[in-house]
């Protein structure tokens, strides 16, 4: 009944007394003392006025206990060679587990598994994203590990590998992000270097087990492709002396490969037609340059807002002058109210636009020409009650459709989409989806999928 | 050349007013803020992340925040992992080295405290346990003495000109405890041993300290909402144990526990870990725990 039976009680040092004999002798006749003298039995339902005094006097001794305990552990911290940080009492090392800073790496593995149809027979043409719904019927997503951790007192570091089932039945294995995060430099400065999720807009840094929906915006999937914007470089961004959230942002990576699509690419990739050759970085232009700049205010005790610009700047695949921009401009509204019990209720609405050139170079059979296109997303999300969701987001995609008029990769499209989320906790959910797609070359598509998933281990805090 | 003169000046008075400016102190929670605010005095500015009111698991990791932590002096967390689905992302966008995990500007209150209910083993088919034990320690005053001392260490850490004036606002708060926990040990003494039904594993300290038990939650398991087939077992066991008493806290749902007070005529105590949660009379740790140990002691005496 008291809250330090000496089982329950941990002292700060244990296990590491050599260097305070007196002070662990202390501390043990304390532990002795404890144990013999215990608080009258709580049960005992009718307390004479005698027994209460008695309690009362127990009760102050064993405070005072408390307090001797409290100082003896005060001093053993004090002593040569203890850290700030209590020892805990030895415990076998586990390299997983949910409590911060008890163990050197963290580890998760996310499992998100979809079922469900579409009118349109081919559904990797309908979906563009990498971890979305395959096929008919069932598919497996996405499978990542995450491990992240503490490097030293300097850095943070995190590594995403996700692995997916093919509708062929492949597994395919791809290393998403691993980069180091600094976290002592000086004038709010951060430093960011590894392959990584380039920060543009609000969507292109996420992983899919975030997502408000069960697939990628139809805009991310036609300026980044099926993987998102990813490339390994470094960025460095400022966290500004303004009274309100304002950070800059102006990350470098290299520009070739196939999760670059809009700029280097890879052979065998053709935007908008046009063939793709194979370049390496021959000088600083060959670079993708990526600033953002971010803004927040708590409007109210429970809304906030947050805003953001971004630009992509890099080569294209096209040849030695293509040259490609890319402009966001991405928004986010949150209310919440204060008596939120699990985060619920809440609503949150959010934008990203983008538009595109493309400035391909000529080649024996093409002209050298500039193809712009646009595209944006608006979408809300209201928790009406704890551990449930509906959601509803409008696509749009259009522009300049490339070499071939016809070419589904660069049709305008139109799609709405509903879904209905369950969480049986933060570890696992179930999600309806139902949308409906226009195109301009291809036929309308209705699909309608369930998703699943389930997440073993640590759980990454969500930021906002 | 007048403009960038202008700036020098304006520089130089930020930087000097910087020199002189208050402590810049950021709790996690508010009773964390109430104490670094007693033992700080005027030589501290204290700002607290989640409101007294709101459910400190689920926190939004605002931007705002991670102004607020960019800025900081000294961070008071629980270190318990109450924090954890929010705070390392904060901690993370602040990068301010001053108050980084391991430094002496990044107090973690539950040093020292021996935690309960600290898991064998961690398993989440048994919910939402937090691997450090029950953070929700500091409903114990005993706890609050041990943190308040971690508080004021901190402070003279950072602040070597304020440390007397720390240590005697330390002593006096501790006198204060000191004296209160009699008079609610006094006020809650002739329940000793009484039952009462929560909905989180929150009050465990607070009924350790006190005499009272706990051990019946409206959630069936830390973390994961009431289900009726739970509720209904609550309602057995608060009828054959005549339980008379449920503790609903300002962000949990006053419906669950309204239905259970109606099919057993218990009463509802509405109660906070969090100064300022309760509207008035609990601007403090101590006048919160005034006020709690009051209504629990009222509800408990019965009409």
């Amino acid at each position: 009944m008291n809250a330090r039976d000496p089982e329950n009680s941990r002292p700060a040092g244990r296990g590491r007394l050599r260097g305070a004999p007196a002070l662990a002798g202390g501390l043990a006749v304390v532990f002795c003392l404890l144990g013999s003298i215990r608080p009258v039995p709580a049960a005992d339902p009718e307390p004479s006025a005698q027994d209460d005094a008695t309690a009362e006097d127990l009760r102050r001794r064993v405070d005072e206990l408390e307090r001797a305990i409290a100082e003896l552990q005060e001093e053993l911290r004090r002593l040569p060679g203890q850290g700030q940080q209590a020892a805990p009492a030895p415990a076998p090392v586990t390299l997983v587990s949910s409590a911060s800073g008890k163990n050197y790496l963290n580890l998760s593995l996310d499992a998100l598994v979809a079922a469900g149809a579409s009118t349109e027979p081919d559904v990797e043409g309908l979906e563009t994203g990498g971890h979305d719904p395959a096929q008919r019927g069932f598919t497996l997503q996405n499978v990542e590990v995450v491990f992240d951790g503490a490097v030293d007192p300097y850095f943070r570091a995190q590594a995403n590998v996700a692995m997916q089932i093919t509708p062929e039945g492949e597994t395919n294995v791809e290393l998403e992000e691993a980069f180091a995060l600094s976290s002592s430099l000086p004038h709010s400065l951060q430093l960011k270097v590894g392959q990584y999720l380039t920060e543009f807009g609000r969507f292109n840094p996420t992983h899919p087990h975030t997502w408000d929906f069960l697939d990628q915006t139809l805009v991310n999937g036609r300026m980044f492709g099926p993987d998102g914007l990813r490339s390994v470089g470094a960025r460095l961004s400022w966290l500004m002396p303004t009274p309100f959230y304002s950070e800059a942002f102006l990350s470098v990576q290299n520009a070739y490969g196939a999760t670059l699509t809009s700029f280097g690419s890879a052979p065998g990739e053709s935007p908008f037609g046009r063939p793709i050759e194979e370049r390496q970085v021959g000088s600083l232009d060959d670079l993708l340059y990526t600033p953002r700049y971010a803004a927040s205010f708590d409007v109210t005790d429970s809304q906030t807002v947050l805003g953001g610009v971004s630009a992509a700047i890099g080569p294209n695949g096209t040849g030695a002058d293509g040259r490609t921009t890319i402009y966001g401009a991405d928004a986010f509204w949150k209310w919440k109210p204060s008596t939120a019990n699990k985060g619920f209720p809440f609503v949150k609405v959010q934008g990203e636009w983008m538009t595109r050139s493309y400035g391909a170079t000529a080649t024996l059979a093409l002209p050298a020409q500039t193809y712009r296109d646009h595209g944006a997303y608006l979408q809300a999300v209201w928790g009406f009650r704890p551990m449930w969701t509906v959601g509803a987001r409008y696509d749009t995609v259009g522009g300049d459709t490339g070499v071939d008029p016809a070419d589904p990769a660069a049709e305008s499209r139109r799609r709405v989409s509903a879904d209905l989320t369950w969480f049986p906790t933060e570890y696992s959910k179930i999600r309806f989806q139902y949308s409906l797609d226009r195109r301009s070359v291809s036929e309308d598509a209705h699909s309608a999928w369930v998703q699943f998933e389930f997440l073993l281990g640590a759980h990454a805090a969500h930021k906002f | 050349m007048r403009q960038r003169s202008a700036w020098t000046v304006s520089l130089l008075l930020a930087a000097s007013g910087q020199a002189h400016a208050a402590l810049r102190v950021v709790a996690t929670t508010p009773e964390y803020g109430s104490l670094a605010t007693t033992i700080g005095g005027a030589r501290v500015s204290v700002t607290t992340l989640a409101k007294p009111t709101e459910d400190p698991h689920f926190v939004d990791a605002k931007p705002s925040h991670i102004v607020t932590l960019n800025r900081a002096d000294i961070l008071i967390e629980g270190g318990a992992d109450l924090e954890v689905g929010w705070l390392p992302p904060l901690l993370e966008g602040a990068r301010n080295p001053r108050i980084q995990p391991g430094t002496p500007g990044h107090v973690r209150a539950s040093e020292g405290v021996p935690l309960l209910d600290v898991p064998q083993s961690l398993d989440r088919s048994q919910g939402d346990l937090h691997a450090a034990g029950n953070p929700h320690f500091m409903m114990d005053p005993a706890n609050a003495a041990i943190v308040a001392r971690h508080v004021a260490a901190a402070l003279c850490g950072s602040d070597a000109d304020g440390c007397a004036s720390y240590k005697e606002n330390l002593a006096g708060f501790e006198r204060t405890l000191d004296e209160k926990t009699k008079s609610w040990s006094a006020k809650l003494g002739p329940y000793r041993g009484t039952k009462i039904v929560t909905y989180h594993n929150t009050w465990k300290y607070f009924a350790a300290r006190f005499g009272l038990e706990t051990g019946v939650f409206l959630e069936p398991k830390p973390g994961i909402p009431p289900s009726p087939p739970h509720l209904a077992n609550v309602i057995d066991t608060m009828q054959k144990d005549r339980i008379r008493v449920i503790l609903v806290e300002p962000f949990q749902s006053r419906k669950t526990a309204e239905m259970v007070a109606e099919h057993t005529g218990a009463r509802i105590v509405e109660v906070c870990q969090f100064p300022g949660g309760l509207g008035g009379g609990d601007a403090d740790y101590v006048s919160l725990m005034d006020t709690v140990v009051e209504r629990i002691a009222r509800a408990l005496a019965g009409p």
